[in-house]
């Protein structure tokens, strides 16, 4: 399964161009279930690339990589408890690393505002859409985020607003935005529909 | 914008640098600035009026003056001898409100900062800037001697400034520098070309992203053989001299155009060119090597012409 083409939206809805190997430099990779083979596609396109790579895995297991060895590999439950982990990863890294993210769009909008955070430009970082298209969306009125969102409109799980789902996203926070739906007609809410590609 | 402004201060720092300060004559406060921006001071010299464009070294957040510092170019086009040998403290000179064509990029983690020669003193803003957002950085400023080193004087004493001195056998060593810096450093060059190319290169070695590598070269406009434009709108021809550029030449002859950094890098003065029949001596940052082939575009604050007929469209 190749990386997921979106339809074209506004010019600021993330895209992900697929990862391309940087050959035997420093490296963080982080990914899914459905990511996880997307690393593997890249490693066999060029076995260099894990010669000094950090693997992430995230929920699920280093059995999903096949036998791809990276220097060093992390089995993590959750972005939750993925997250001091890549911090610290990318605290300790040097200038000329390379990050790699594949998978759904929430893990890779996470993990690319942490790396903005720690300073790395987001036009360097290298992703690869695999999987769910469920999405990571932020609550625009109390701010809360509601996690693996595939209908439109959804219910915000921390205000209980009913939401419009936005192909604006924060690439400081690593979500897409949900706007009150019905804010000037209470009540009168759209169709739910599942989210598309 | 332009301010009238009076020199208060004048200071010899090195044989061939002078600090100068300038102040409103009322004492009112001036627009504040960002680290590594410019003010471009009109030189009057009998009929022409030269403009330069000098980095600011005072405190970005300080209105109560402007400071820059200045190196004497004696082959250089007379603007730096002019300020060298006819401004004194008491006299009135006209600036403009800063620009800033060299900010830092505050989503950096950490900076670090590269000067060669008189290319310290975007840097001296800079870091007044760095120390008040509380920001790590290391500067590391490269001069022939310690004689010829300006800045030393204005510098701070800190552990993270260091001074390279290559007579005494103090070499900046760029790979050392660069190698091992943590993710999120972005890097900043001021001074000769060389030293803006080996610190690219040296970047680019160790894979550091483009968007993390910063530079500013001062450049002023080459002389060269006199040459002359057509007006498309009037048909006027104007005449630039050997020592002139053509942005000079163009507001000698009162033809209305904008310019911002007199340098060849910030891209308000890019001029359409209707009708060239030569060749374009292109000195700018701005154009892209296509633009400059294409000859349909021409930088008149930097770039020449050799040819028969060069028409603007102005």
């Amino acid at each position: 399964m190749p990386n997921t083409e979106f339809s074209p939206s506004i010019d600021s809805r993330p895209t992900y161009g697929g990862l391309v190997s940087q050959g035997a430099a420093p490296a963080i990779m982080v990914a899914d279930e459905a990511g996880a083979q997307a690393l593997a596609d890249l490693a066999a396109s060029d076995a260099s690339v894990m010669d000094h790579a950090h693997v992430v895995l995230v929920g699920c297991g280093a059995a999903t990589l096949g036998d791809v060895k990276p220097v060093a590999l992390y089995e993590t439950p959750d972005l939750a408890a993925a997250t001091p982990l890549v911090t610290q990863l990318l605290n300790d890294a040097r200038m000329g690393t390379q990050l790699y993210l594949a998978g759904s769009e929430g893990l890779m909008g996470h993990v690319s505002a942490l790396a903005i955070a720690a300073g790395m430009p987001v036009e360097e970082i290298q992703m690869e859409h695999r999987g769910s298209i469920a999405r990571r969306m932020q609550c625009v009125h109390c701010k809360g985020i509601t996690e693996d969102v595939t209908t439109d409109p959804f219910i915000c799980s921390h205000c209980g607003l009913t939401l419009f789902v936005r192909d604006h996203f924060s690439r400081r926070l690593g979500v897409f935005q949900g706007v009150c739906v019905d804010a000037e007609t209470p009540g009168d809410v759209p169709e739910t529909v599942e989210i598309q590609a | 914008m332009k301010l009238a402004l009076k020199v208060t201060e004048v200071e010899q720092l090195s044989p061939l640098v002078k600090r100068f300060r300038f102040e409103d004559p009322t004492g009112a406060s001036l627009p504040v600035f960002s680290g590594g921006a410019h003010i471009t001071v009109e030189m009057p010299e009998g009929e022409i009026i030269r403009r330069n464009s000098y980095s600011l070294i005072s405190d970005p957040y300080d209105g109560s003056a402007y400071e820059i510092a200045i190196r004497r170019e004696d082959k250089g086009r007379g603007g730096s001898v002019y300020m060298h040998t006819k401004v004194s403290e008491g006299d009135e000179i006209t600036v403009s409100a800063p620009a800033n064509l060299f900010q830092l990029d505050l989503r950096a983690r950490k900076h670090v900062l590269i000067a060669g020669g008189i290319g310290i003193t975007p840097f001296l803003s800079q870091l007044k800037q760095l120390d008040m957002e509380q920001k790590p950085y290391e500067l590391h400023y490269a001069a022939r001697s310690r004689e010829e080193a300006a800045g030393i004087k204005l510098l701070p004493q800190a552990a993270h400034v260091h001074v390279h001195i290559s007579e005494e056998g103090a070499r900046m060593d760029l790979g050392a520098i660069l190698d091992g810096q943590p993710l999120g450093t972005h890097v900043y060059t001021c001074g000769p070309e060389g030293l803006i190319a080996a610190v690219a290169d040296q970047a680019a070695r160790l894979g550091w992203p483009k968007a993390s590598v910063h530079s500013e070269a001062f450049t002023a406009p080459p002389p060269g053989e006199p040459f002359e434009v057509v007006i498309a709108s009037t048909g006027e021809t104007v005449h630039v001299k050997a020592d002139q550029s053509l942005l000079e030449a163009l507001e000698a002859a009162k033809v209305e155009i904008e310019y911002s950094c007199r340098g060849g890098g910030c891209g308000r003065c890019q001029t359409k060119v209707t009708a060239c029949d030569g060749r374009i001596l292109h000195n700018d940052h701005w154009l892209s090597e296509d633009e400059r082939a294409a000859q349909k575009d021409i930088m008149p604050c930097m770039s020449r012409f050799k040819g028969t007929r060069l028409e603007l469209d102005l």
